[in-house]
């Protein structure tokens, strides 16, 4: 029998939690042991994880200016995680203090701290939802106060996607995402992808094995896999690339990134 | 500790000047922290987010006095701009270490010693270590907290839904409209609601004290249990079925009952799960519907609908199993319903019912009421043959006995049409048409008997039948025709009129005369539209030979009336209508009627006779002898003609005649001129006869003497032979 979406999943700390994996690769100290115990295991396969993570929050900056200045003051941030610093709405409202920001996840210690966060921002909410059924993102009431779907949204997809197995059909999420979403909208994907690694591959599925076992898996997709996300979008220049080659705020200053930097793919698509 | 290379290389346009110095300490700092950091600034931006740091550590270095300890703020704020990193510490001491007094130790108003400078710049490093771990075990702790408190807040709210969910579903369980019950798999009871218990009776305990495969009730459906054990066994899913179970009073539980099978997370079969709807009334309800539906409501007898059934299973072939029937319809109930009122016919046939009832009794046996005063009475078996007989006796004889009604004792008879056979070979509309008949016959016989059936009897009863539901559309199709039989003039032999005789042209019987169909048509009602058709045609005849025989008499048109049409309420105006339309002087028709219609004639069924007589319209009394009429009523009556019966003629078509029909025919002749009557007789078949009959002083005659009834235009012959 499937759970009612009125009842709630049992929260067990106990079990490693993505996002608070994220929040210890990012320095932070939002996390407990057993997140950090896995995070640190997958660092022994892969010890720049936190160096893509950097890339992927300086990705999103940029992206998020790129929104803003393209008039783009609306953002729904699927799979937001533990807001640790340097979040959209921090970068939005920098530049439009009217940006409006709806962060969405599925994780409800995640929710839970992200409500302390943005408690007394007017503009920015939380809602738990899953990505997995886009449906209650979209007729999520939180989401719909505040987001206007018949004006241009920025969707931010940063490292979410690849949490998502096939068999949960994240191309169908994508797509019906895409349907709501009001012409001149903007999707900002990151994903992760044994391309641009600086290690074999079988190095790199260490990892790819600890997120298994934690029940997260992690799901390493091609260039042309993740390019199939963008169906219904013209991606902007340069296109799906590598995250530090995604419109450099400096030109050349990719080159002193770390290697690790490159792992994946990022790219922002603009709905026609 | 040596210089990097590139530091001298500072992008600045003063790279001699303090503040040129400055940058460059900021950019060798910047470069040894950028990679433990967390940050998402580019390298440009964190160079210029440590900027003020670096001047800061670089006021602090030159302050008189000097405060070593401000340099912890400077080591908090690394902390705030995300690094958390302890390489970020130890690499900023070493920068500290290696390049503050480097860079920024000439800009400050008073040139420092080296010695000065080298320990002011160790405590600074000792202030900024101190100020960095503060900062960052503040962080730290904040953060935990915060992480742990977003853990508890989400746990709590977890807990709430949860408990809402439970209550909600221990609401749905408890106040639920269906009977929800919970067991394991062994049938144990787990949990039930008190809708369920309410059902069983209101005693928890009386449905918990049994295991669910005790609940074994004899009408159980037999795959039942055959379902129950494939789902405990998890090879079922669900089932749904209509089942009985006994409440604690011992009355009986029907159930709409939807069982589950409830697997653990796992996958393995855990608990059964009931759900059960009370189904008692609506069963109720539906058996007293079809109690209804398939009995009488005045006698409680079966009715037609439930002895077709049981009728059509009877003949439904079975190896030796016959059937008999015996088809009941009381004679003269008609006549009791008239004169005691209905309801006085009602308790009769309450009477005859139950009489009936006793009757058959046997298994196999059944009586029913298939409507008015006909009842069937239906016996099955391998030996009906003989048992069909003696039911017919014992219904006969059940009605023997007079039946006590409001102080009268009323004898009540019967016919009873008895049809006998095997099963497998008729079907039931064959079966009781077949008794119909066969009833008829005995009522026919004189009632009061039962008659067995014969097929060659049905065979004419058949066709008597097929001519009546011919009838209504026979009319539609012109399928009747109208012959006409001279009435001649016995004192000139010349033709006086006609008397318009139906024919009705059947399809496949051919010609058939009014005997064949007139009675039906009388049956059936169709008399009345039959008799306007025949009026308004004799009428158009008769006229168009007016027109054409201007220069004889009046010539006469005869047209009989049915007793049905008597009693027509249009009868006057509609005979006025063709009248007129036609322009026939009345004075031209004459109606004829039955004397046994007339029998018993009271004031209002004359009355449109009289009303048509003072038209002019001529009346004859047909069949005149026939009816033990009374003849002090002749007065009575408004006829002008009187019809003698061929019965007294034929005993005149042979020479010597016989004297006392002479006798008679010339008594109702001086009678009938007495009372100002016209004779007219009828099966004139000799030469004799009409002599005799003229001598008796009889006015006009009709017969195969003079003419057989035929086609209008024989008539038109006949007259014009006559003119001549």
């Amino acid at each position: 029998m499937e759970r009612p979406s009125w009842a709630p999943q049992g929260i067990d700390i106990s079990v490693p939690s993505v996002s608070r994996m994220y929040d210890f690769y990012l320095g932070g100290s939002h996390n407990f042991e057993v997140d950090r115990e896995a995070a640190r295991k997958a660092m022994e396969f892969m010890p720049g994880l936190p160096k893509i993570m950097q890339a992927n929050r300086a990705f999103m900056r940029r992206a998020v200016r790129h929104a803003t200045a393209s008039g783009i003051n609306q953002f729904l941030d699927i799979g937001s995680g533990i807001p640790t610093f340097g979040n959209v709405h921090e970068v939005a409202q920098a530049d439009d203090p009217e940006a409006r920001i709806a962060y969405v996840d599925h994780d409800p210690v995640a929710v839970a701290h992200s409500q302390a966060v943005l408690e007394g921002n007017e503009r920015a909410v939380v809602a738990a939802a899953d990505l997995r059924k886009p449906a209650e993102i979209l007729e999520n009431p939180e989401v719909r106060a505040l987001i206007d779907l018949d004006r241009p949204v920025a969707l931010l997809l940063v490292a979410v996607l690849h949490f998502i197995e096939d068999t949960d059909d994240p191309y169908g999420a994508v797509a019906a995402l895409h349907e709501a979403l009001a012409p001149g909208s903007l999707l900002i994907l990151t994903h992760a992808s044994y391309e641009g690694i600086p290690l074999s591959q079988e190095e790199a599925g260490g990892t790819v094995g600890v997120y298994r076992t934690i029940r997260n898996p992690l799901i390493m997709r091609s260039r042309e896999e993740i390019s199939r996300f963008f169906t219904g979008f013209d991606l902007v220049e340069p296109g799906l690339v590598s995250m530090p080659d995604w419109r450099p705020e400096s030109p050349g200053s990719q080159t002193q990134e770390d290697p690790f930097a490159f792992s994946g793919f990022a790219g922002v698509g603009r709905k026609a | 500790m040596s210089i990097p290379a590139q530091a001298s290389g500072a992008p600045d346009a003063e790279p001699d000047g303090p503040e040129g110095r400055l940058r460059r300490f900021a950019t060798i700092w910047s470069r040894a922290i950028f990679p433990s950091t967390a940050t998402s600034m580019t390298r440009p931006e964190f160079e210029q987010h440590l900027l003020p740091m670096a001047r800061e550590l670089s006021t602090i270095l030159h302050a008189r006095p000097f405060d070593a300890a401000s340099a912890q703020r400077v080591g908090a704020a690394l902390v705030d701009a995300h690094c958390t990193d302890p390489d970020a510490l130890s690499s900023t001491l070493g920068v500290v270490d290696s390049y503050l007094v480097l860079y920024c130790g000439g800009n400050g108003p008073v040139e420092l010693s080296t010695e000065d400078s080298r320990a002011r710049c160790a405590r600074i490093q000792h202030a900024f270590a101190g100020g960095f771990t503060q900062a960052l075990r503040e962080r730290t702790l904040a953060e935990q907290e915060a992480i742990a408190r977003s853990a508890l807040t989400a746990r709590s709210h977890a807990e709430e839904a949860l408990h809402a969910t439970e209550a909600r579903f221990r609401a749905v369980f408890k106040d639920a409209a269906v009977g929800i019950g919970i067991a394991d798999l062994d049938g144990n009871i787990l949990e039930i609601n008190d809708t369920l218990t309410r059902m069983f009776g209101g005693l928890e305990n009386h449905v918990r004290s049994h295991k669910v495969n005790e609940w074994v009730h004899p009408e159980d459906s037999p795959h039942v249990w055959k379902y129950y054990n494939e789902l405990v066994r998890g090879e079922r899913e669900h089932y749904s079925v209509e089942k009985p179970y006994y409440r604690n009073d011992g009355t009986v539980l029907w159930t709409n009952l939807t069982v589950s099978l409830l697997r653990d997370s796992e996958g393995r079969p855990e608990y059964q799960l009931a759900l059960m709807e009370d189904t008692t009334e609506r069963r109720l309800l539906n058996l007293r519907l079809r109690y209804e539906a398939t009995h009488d409501a005045l006698t409680g007898l079966p009715n037609r609908t439930l002895f077709f059934e049981r009728l059509e299973k009877a003949l439904a072939h079975k190896e030796g199993m016959r059937f008999g029937l015996c088809y009941l319809d009381l004679d003269g109930f008609k006549a009791i319903n008239d004169s005691l009122g209905h309801a006085a016919g009602d308790r009769l046939l309450v009477e005859v019912a139950d009489r009936l009832q006793s009757c058959a009794t046997a298994p196999g046996e059944m009586v029913a009421r298939l409507g008015g005063d006909e009842f069937v009475a239906l016996t099955t078996g391998p030996r009906t043959e003989q048992e069909v007989d003696e039911l017919a006796g014992r219904i006969l004889s059940a009605l023997a006995t007079p039946i006590r009604l409001d102080g009268r004792e009323l004898t009540v008879r019967g016919s009873v049409g008895v049809v006998e056979g095997p099963s497998g070979e008729r079907t039931a509309a064959e079966v009781l048409r077949s008794a119909d008949i066969t009833m008829y016959r005995a009522k026919a016989a004189g009632g009061n008997r039962f008659a067995l059936a014969d097929a060659e009897a049905d065979a004419r009863a058949i066709t008597r039948h097929g001519l009546t539901t011919a009838l209504p559309t026979a009319l539609d199709r012109g399928e009747f025709f109208i012959e006409y039989q001279p009435l001649v003039h016995l004192g000139d032999g010349s033709v006086h009129g006609a008397e318009a005789l139906v024919r009705w042209c059947h399809p496949q019987h051919g010609v058939l005369g009014p005997d064949r169909f007139i009675p039906l048509a009388e049956h059936t009602g169709l008399i009345v539209p039959l008799g306007r058709w025949v009026l308004e045609e004799s009428v158009r005849q008769a006229n168009f030979w007016q027109e054409r025989h201007t220069d004889g008499g009046p010539l006469r048109i005869n047209v009989n009336l049915s007793p049905t049409q008597l009693h027509h309420p249009r009868l006057v105006a509609e005979t006025v209508d063709v009248l007129e339309r036609s322009g026939l002087e009345p004075g031209a028709l004459c109606l004829e009627v039955t004397e046994s219609a007339l029998i018993g004639a009271d004031d209002d069924l004359l009355k449109p006779l009289r009303q048509l007589a003072e038209m002019g319209v001529d009346i004859a009394l047909d069949d005149f002898g026939t009816g033990y009429s009374n003849l002090a009523n002749l007065r009575r009556l408004p006829v002008s003609v009187l019809k003698l019966d061929r019965s007294f003629t034929q005993g005149m078509q042979h020479h010597p005649a016989d004297p006392v029909d002479m006798k008679i025919v010339e008594g109702i002749v001086s009678l009938a001129h007495s009372l100002d009557l016209a004779v007219t007789v009828e099966g004139v078949e000799t030469g004799a006869q009409a002599e005799q009959l003229k001598q008796l002083g009889c006015d006009t005659a009709q017969g195969w003497y003079y003419a057989r009834p035929g086609a209008p235009d024989r008539i038109h012959a006949l007259l014009l032979a006559d003119a001549v």
